[in-house]
């Protein structure tokens, strides 16, 4: 671990995409900066990182509810505000197509080039019933909150989102 | 005479955070001493460029605007 640099560090606990876009903006931000930037995805925020085509293997009813019930991937999140069923988000992606903005999956895509480490969060995907099979493959690692204090309390910046 | 940019970086047209974005890359791409040149049409940029100069180290040599364009020209530092 680099203990001469400014660091970040992020804990993604919704599952939105507006939110899930200001998580990456930041994220993206400090890795352009030259800080090592790690994001915690916890609870709803572990939906942003499911993979679309995998499938979760052998699960129970709960479990299988569960993965119904969630959004797939970046792809699928709801807005946080004025989704209406899904039509506020398609209108927010195509103003934001049309404006030439960043989707929340390039965004993901750029973190990924500039080196942010996505961590997810092992009592999470346990009740959740998420394996890590289907979650997508630039996921660093499967951790507990020991990890997150260790990388936060040598950041200078931590955020809860 | 305004020195000669080494490089040239036109990010016209893009949004937050993609042209900071690009210049964290393409500033990689300039020898240390070396002079980039962006050129932008997004207003945050000018501010935005400010701060990641100074969070960065690298030094601010310009930054002017004309016709809704913002040109700035930065010297690697490290």
């Amino acid at each position: 671990m680099d203990d001469e640099k400014k660091r970040v560090s992020i804990v993604v606990f919704s599952g939105e995409m507006d939110k899930l876009q200001a998580a990456f903006i930041i994220a993206v931000g400090g890795a352009s900066a030259g800080m090592p930037v790690d994001m915690f995805f916890t609870f709803w925020g572990l939906s942003a990182l499911r993979d679309a085509k995998a499938s979760g293997g052998q699960k129970n009813f709960m479990e299988k509810m569960f993965g119904r019930m969630l959004p797939k991937g970046p792809k699928a999140l709801p807005l946080s505000k004025m989704d209406m069923m899904g039509i506020g988000r398609k209108m927010m992606k195509n103003v934001m197509k049309k404006k030439g903005m960043t989707s929340l999956p390039e965004l993901m895509e750029v973190a990924h080039q500039l080196g942010v480490k996505l961590h997810a969060c092992e009592m999470s995907m346990k009740v959740l019933g998420f394996s890590r099979e289907e979650l997508a493959g630039t996921v660093e690692d499967v951790v507990g909150v020991a990890s997150y204090i260790e990388d936060a309390s040598k950041s200078n910046i931590t955020l809860f989102i | 005479m305004p020195e000669e940019p080494t490089k040239v970086l036109d990010v016209k047209g893009l949004y937050c955070p993609m042209p900071i974005v690009k210049l964290s890359v393409a500033i990689k791409e300039v020898p240390i001493g070396g002079v980039i040149k962006v050129i932008a049409t997004e207003e945050a940029f000018p501010p935005d460029v400010e701060s990641w100069c100074r969070n960065t180290g690298n030094e601010l040599l310009s930054s002017t605007e004309s016709d809704g364009e913002f040109t700035v020209t930065i010297r690697r530092k490290k």
